[in-house]
């Protein structure tokens, strides 16, 4: 934190040599292809044992491989709502332009994650509950957590002014954050539906080794994919910005 | 400008925690309102208001489960290990519908008691195993079946 707070010079604190746009393009390069092939590796051993070389659940058949795509989903929808949360919170406070462009990057893929969770819990709900959908406290919130992306992307296209967007953007963000703790103990605070926590939870892991594997395979596959994602959509908003701030030099040079 | 951000700062965090407070609180108010089933146990207690659309969650009880004659309908009783509440149903029964698994019953309470269902939906539990797993538990006699503690309306689901 002081770090960040000292005045931007080249010398300044490790957060400060990161929020330098033009590093941050050179490390984003540099750090590309590795994640690709971390995405490509682990998405493709994750999907084999997944979907065909792990056992069936003695209850649900063969319908328990949905959990190796809907599982990774919820918990990215989440790590992309904290980032966002993340993102806006240093963007209102030190008002880094980098954390502004991360906040633009990061809630289409947040909401994308979370369409995908709700989706494919939809599918394995119908066979296993008997139902797509019910109202309970964990499939609703989050609903609204899909909402709260949805949201964010309004609020940043609702004004031309791109700081003020983004301020609103970012407020929105941070006061969103309470959602998190609701959907990860919804479970917990209120009977639902939906079945408790079985990886992350103090008396070990309720799901046998041979399932917990290619769940966590294809958890490193969903964050590497995240990460890619990210960084791409940044190195192509800080290109946008940085053309528009050309064209605006340009224009201005030209009026005399 | 070193000041600003500070006070930005402070801000920022005194808004934190006064959001998280007033979260707790409205929380804290909706807790019982926030319930997808009552138990048994809250049937038996007369919690539960008779002839509105409610839901009731349990398990089914073991040697409970019964085809009536000449019907497509069947009854069981839903307990939750310390009240039991009988339900008749008639209609498409979830795949996981068996003695001894969690479900929920969304339907009616009449003046006898009876919960006529309207929807069953079943609640599969958190333990996710392979067929050999169970057959290796139950031969070692470890194994609890359905999942084993029954789903307790009134705090949550562990």
């Amino acid at each position: 934190m002081a770090e960040a707070m000292a005045s931007p010079n080249p010398s300044g604190g490790f957060f400060h040599r990161l929020a330098n746009p033009a590093r941050f393009q050179r490390l984003s390069a540099w750090l590309m292809p590795w994640l690709v092939l971390i995405t490509l590796g682990c998405f493709g051993a994750g999907l084999y044992y997944g979907l065909y070389a792990s056992p069936i659940d003695y209850q649900q058949k063969d319908t328990v491989r949905i959990m190796y795509v809907h599982v990774p989903a919820a918990w990215l929808a989440m790590m992309s709502y904290s980032t966002l949360a993340i993102s806006g919170f240093v963007a209102l406070v030190w008002r880094h332009p980098l954390a502004d462009v991360a906040g633009a990057a990061t809630a289409p893929i947040g909401a994308i994650f979370t369409f995908l969770a709700l989706f494919t819990g939809a599918i394995w709900g119908q066979p296993t509950w008997g139902t797509w959908w019910v109202w309970d406290a964990r499939l609703t919130s989050v609903l609204i957590l899909f909402f709260m992306f949805l949201g964010y992307i309004a609020i940043r296209n609702a004004f031309d002014d791109r700081a003020r967007a983004g301020r609103a953007a970012s407020l929105l963000a941070i006061v969103g954050i309470v959602i998190l703790p609701i959907i990860k103990f919804s479970v917990d605070w209120w009977n639902t539906l939906h079945q408790p926590a079985s990886v992350s939870k103090l008396s070990g892991s309720s799901m046998d080794p041979a399932m917990l594997r290619p769940l966590l395979i294809m958890a490193v596959a969903y964050m590497a994919l995240f990460g890619v994602l990210l960084l791409l959509r940044m190195r192509l908003e800080l290109t946008r910005r940085r053309v528009e701030a050309l064209q605006m030099a340009r224009a201005g040079a030209a009026t005399p | 400008m070193r000041s600003r951000k500070r006070q930005r700062l402070w801000i920022a965090c005194i808004g934190l925690i006064l959001l998280g407070a007033a979260t707790a609180l409205a929380l804290n108010a909706f807790e019982d309102n926030l319930v997808f089933f009552h138990g048994p146990s809250d049937i038996a207690a007369g919690k539960v208001e008779q002839g509105r659309l409610i839901r009731i969650g349990g398990l089914v009880q073991e040697n409970s489960v019964n085809k009536i004659a000449n019907t497509a309908k069947i009854e069981f009783r839903i307990t939750d290990g310390v009240a039991a509440t009988p339900v008749v149903f008639e209609g498409i029964l979830p795949d996981l519908f068996r003695e001894g698994q969690g479900v929920v019953a969304n339907g009616r309470l009449d003046a006898n008691g009876l919960f006529t269902a309207s929807e069953i939906l079943a609640k599969h539990d958190e333990n996710y195993m392979p067929p050999e797993v169970v057959e290796a538990l139950k031969k070692s006699g470890q194994w609890k079946m359905g999942g084993g503690a029954a789903p307790n309306a009134a705090g949550g689901n562990s």
